[in-house]
């Protein structure tokens, strides 16, 4: 099986900081992988070296075999890729329903049309993604008067919008009750199995992420420290020393 | 080489007045965030007041002299404390756009203030005591004060530098400059710090103008040169950046000193006056900074800034049925009107209309798409010297010289544009300046093409509709279209781009949508339809002139979009009436119509951020509520 995304001695750093140092990891079609680490500890920063946001300063990023060092995340977005933010990124003058309907208009390419309505542009196609993560009945309200988790159900919507082969989802459930987590990620796992779909996703709630991941891997000051499955990682003693603070962190 | 030699100590001397200008609008953006569009007119009060008072304490003696200098950078310094404690205090949190007007608003009252205390004649001050001579440099003379003005400015750079790191004031100051909310955080007064930054700035800028006393005549257009020169060295530099300022200060005046000494050079047959492209030229190394290095030479990338929550504008409704029966009515209410004969309002509905048509396409980048032009008016002035120019210059027919004329902006637009998009915020509305005045100065220099200063007459338009009333109704086909076909845009997936644009830059590249791309085409579309409002007014008028493109009329524009609200599609139409109504009664009632007009901006800015039409649109929605 090829991987959907491979990273291969992924290095990045800002100033003095090194945020990612030579992280490896591969995720293959329909599979869960969860990246966990304390605050600080480089995982948005991977995050924006695979879909683009930021140039590595060494190592490669491969989308369905495809090397992407260097694209810009738009071009990235197009192979297939999705994203949802660790602080939310939507348009806050739109409708919910408008913001999956500027998805959809972008992977149809209708961008330059001056003259239909965008609003009544695959509005059934929008309506049926808020619809599988749960919040049809708020599509005609303003994405500015949301609650902190029905946004991150917003951006996931609108991550699915293009039929991504992979998903990087970026604390998917910050914000949310704890009941509220362990149902979006039930939908999230459904949704990949459903599609084949690759997942890679953050997330600082041990619940979700040993309950729900097929995989774990862990950074620590930019470093991967682990990589297994759950059991594997929560017994490894590196990854409790981390958790614990028994290295005394600052 | 000798001349090289002055060119060069004539540059530094300029310089020296550059980096005091510019050094104060750096300092006060460093610490408030705002930039100062009345830095410049600051610098002018500086001489004004300095020549008064040079003529009340006696200019024969050292003592006088100098003693009016101070007096007069310390008098500015002080109507700066009081404009920042009555007017800016109130907008620190306001959009970047409210505070760019409010400080323009200044300049329009300090002009009028000038003109009323010390009238409109040029005001030469006398020659300063001790340093009236000349010195022989290479054999060339060379002014005494002019050696002594090379001097002032790293004197003041040096002075700067040990106010902010030997004093403890000085390091509140540098901590607000890097991070306002930890200064907030500490304990210290805010408030007062903004103060003192704001009167040392205005200091600075009256001194500069102050000590420009012996050396140039006061007058009253020295407010927006200044200006211009002072963003020009500040962007170059980098905002907030004080040895950025001196650095561009050195940059710029060396420009402007070689350019000047050049004078008029062949160029491939071509007789090229470098003395008149001083302007041009400063700009061009301002472009090629920011595009180069988009937050100047020694300045630092800004980090972005989101728009506070109360600043979101609610989704786009599609019209309500009752709406489009009522554009239909007022449509033909305004085909009427010539029937009723009112020959005056008729000529007046002209202008309205075609004001409307620019004011909206104004407000379609910088509402939807959230780019503020404040050099909106070169695409309108090149409209009209498009079709101007076809017209009378190359003979062509009128229905021809009509169409050159969107067709020349939305080129200019598409050129300037290409450099623009790529910055954003208040960089955005600088460069976007920076271009009008050099579209400007061009077409006030260029005497044998453009007309110069006078400008051209005889743009008629053809037989057809040689009458008042024609020309109306042309004019409310075209401008009609022109509002509908822009408001259809709007609602289009290109329109809503933009809008996903200005919401969120980062989510827009992460769906495929390439943002600057589409800027880019926007603003070169609206470049098309200012074109053809400015085409339209040539015609109606029947001349061109320099003014049409100038610096005042972007901020018209502007104004007309506040006036009528943002965040509203009906905004710039309502805007462009209400303000072309009012500047038609009230400038023909008073001298001092710019005045009135800043206050009116100030008004806008400090009590009805929404506009007229937003206004009522809460009033409605409360009384919905109720
Ligand atoms: N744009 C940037 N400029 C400078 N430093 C940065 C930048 N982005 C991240 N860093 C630094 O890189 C390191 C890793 O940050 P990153 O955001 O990747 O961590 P994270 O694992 O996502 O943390 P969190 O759990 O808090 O989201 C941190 O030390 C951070 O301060
Ligand atoms: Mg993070």
């Amino acid at each position: 099986m090829s991987a959907v995304l491979a990273v291969e001695r992924l290095s990045k750093a800002f100033g003095g900081v090194q945020a990612v140092q030579g992280v490896s990891f591969a995720l293959g079609e329909g599979e869960l992988l969860a990246m966990i680490g304390p605050n600080g500890a480089g995982k948005t920063t991977c995050f924006n070296m695979v879909n683009g946001q930021l140039a590595p300063d060494s190592g490669s990023v491969r989308i369905g075999g495809v090397d992407t060092v260097g694209r810009p995340p738009r071009e990235i977005w197009r192979m297939g890729v999705g994203r949802t933010f660790q602080i939310t990124a939507t348009f806050a003058s739109m409708t919910v329903r408008e913001n999956v309907q500027m998805a959809l208009i972008s992977h149809r390419r209708r961008l330059a049309s001056l003259w239909t309505r965008a609003a009544s542009l695959y509005r059934d196609e929008a309506d049926r993604l808020l619809e599988r993560v749960g919040i049809r009945e708020q599509a005609e309200r303003a994405c500015s008067v949301l609650a902190y988790g029905d946004l991150k159900r917003v951006e996931l919507a609108v991550a699915l919008a293009n039929e991504p082969r992979l998903l990087l989802m970026d604390e998917p459930t910050a914000g949310m009750a704890p009941k509220e987590r362990i149902t979006l990620m039930e939908l999230v796992g459904e949704i990949v199995r459903e599609r084949r779909i690759a997942v890679l996703y953050t997330e600082h709630d041990m619940d979700v992420v040993f309950g729900h991941a097929d995989r774990v891997i862990v950074l620590d000051r930019g470093r991967l420290i682990a990589s297994g499955t759950g059991d594997e990682v929560r017994d490894n003693p590196e990854v409790r020393q981390v958790y614990l603070g028994s290295r005394g962190r600052a | 080489m000798s001349s090289i030699v002055v060119q060069f100590l004539n540059g530094l001397a300029g310089a020296s007045t550059l980096f005091l200008i510019a050094v104060g609008l750096s300092l006060i953006f460093g610490v408030t965030r705002i930039v100062n569009f009345a830095h410049g007119s600051l610098y002018m009060l500086g001489i004004y007041i300095a020549y008064s008072a040079v003529g009340a304490f006696g200019a024969a003696g050292a003592l006088g002299f100098w003693g009016a200098i101070l007096a007069a950078a310390l008098a500015v310094g002080l109507f700066g404390a009081l404009v920042e404690v009555l007017i800016l205090r109130r907008i620190y949190q306001a959009p970047e756009l409210f505070q760019l007007l409010a400080t323009f608003a200044l300049v329009l009252m300090v002009k009028d203030f000038v003109l009323w205390a010390w009238g409109p004649e040029d005001l030469l001050g006398p020659r300063a005591p001790g340093l009236d001579g000349a010195v022989a440099i290479l054999g060339q003379r060379f002014p005494e004060y002019d050696l002594f003005m090379i001097a002032v400015g790293p004197v003041v750079l040096g002075l700067l530098w040990l106010l902010l790191n030997r004093t403890r004031w000085g390091t509140l100051v540098r901590a607000a400059t890097q991070d306002r909310e930890m200064v907030g955080a500490l304990g210290v007064n805010q408030k007062w710090l903004f103060t003192g930054v704001f009167a040392l700035g205005a200091f600075l800028a009256g001194l500069g103008g102050a000590l420009q006393v012996p050396r140039e005549p006061a007058q009253l257009f020295l407010d927006l040169t200044a200006i211009a020169d002072a963003f020009v060295i500040v962007v170059v530099g980098g905002m907030g950046s004080i040895p950025g300022a001196f650095l561009a200060a050195l940059i710029i005046g060396e420009v402007k000193a070689f350019c000047i000494g050049l004078g008029n050079v062949t160029l491939l047959g071509v007789e090229v006056s470098f003395s008149k492209l001083t302007l041009v030229i400063e700009f061009i190394v301002m472009a090629i900074v920011l595009v180069v290095r988009p937050w100047g030479l020694l300045g630092r990338p800004q980090a972005a800034q989101r728009a506070a929550p109360t600043h979101i504008e609610p989704p786009l409704r599609a019209a309500l049925r009752g709406l489009a029966a009522g554009a239909a009515v007022l449509a033909l209410a305004l085909a009427a009107l010539p029937l009723t004969g009112a020959a005056y309002t008729v000529v007046l509905m002209t202008d309205i209309l075609i004001f409307a048509l620019f004011a909206a396409s104004l407000h379609f980048i910088m509402g939807p798409a959230g780019m503020v032009s404040f050099g909106h008016a070169a695409y309108f002035g090149l409209g009209a010297y498009g079709a101007g120019l076809v017209l009378l210059r190359a003979g062509a027919p009128m229905e021809v010289a009509l169409a050159a004329g969107p067709l020349a902006a939305a080129l200019g637009a598409a050129v300037f544009g290409w450099f623009c998009v790529r910055l954003a915020g208040v960089y955005f509305a600088m460069l976007t300046l920076a271009f009008a005045q050099i579209g400007w100065s061009v077409v006030f220099q260029w005497d044998s093409f453009t007309g110069g200063s006078n400008g051209l007459v005889g743009v008629w338009p053809a037989a057809w509709l040689s009458s008042k009333s024609a020309f109306y109704l042309f004019v409310l086909v075209l401008c009609g279209a022109g509002l509908a076909a822009l408001r259809r845009i709007l609602f289009s997936p290109f329109g809503y781009a933009l809008r996903a644009g200005r919401d969120s830059p980062l989510r827009c590249d992460a769906i495929g949508i390439d943002i600057k791309r589409l800027q880019w085409a926007a603003f070169t579309l609206v470049g098309a339809f200012a074109g053809t409002a400015g085409a339209l007014y040539a015609f109606s008028k029947g001349s061109l002139s320099p003014d049409l493109m100038a610096i005042p009329r972007s901020v018209d524009a502007l104004v007309m979009v506040l006036l009528g609200g943002v965040q509203t599609l009906a905004g710039p139409a309502v805007g462009a009436a209400a303000f072309t109504w009012l500047q038609d009664t009230i400038a023909r009632n008073t001298e001092y119509w710019q005045s009135l007009l800043g206050a009116t901006i100030l008004i806008i800015v400090l009590a009805f951020p929404q506009g007229i039409v937003g206004s009522l649109a809460r009033l409605g929605t409360r009384a919905e509520a109720e």
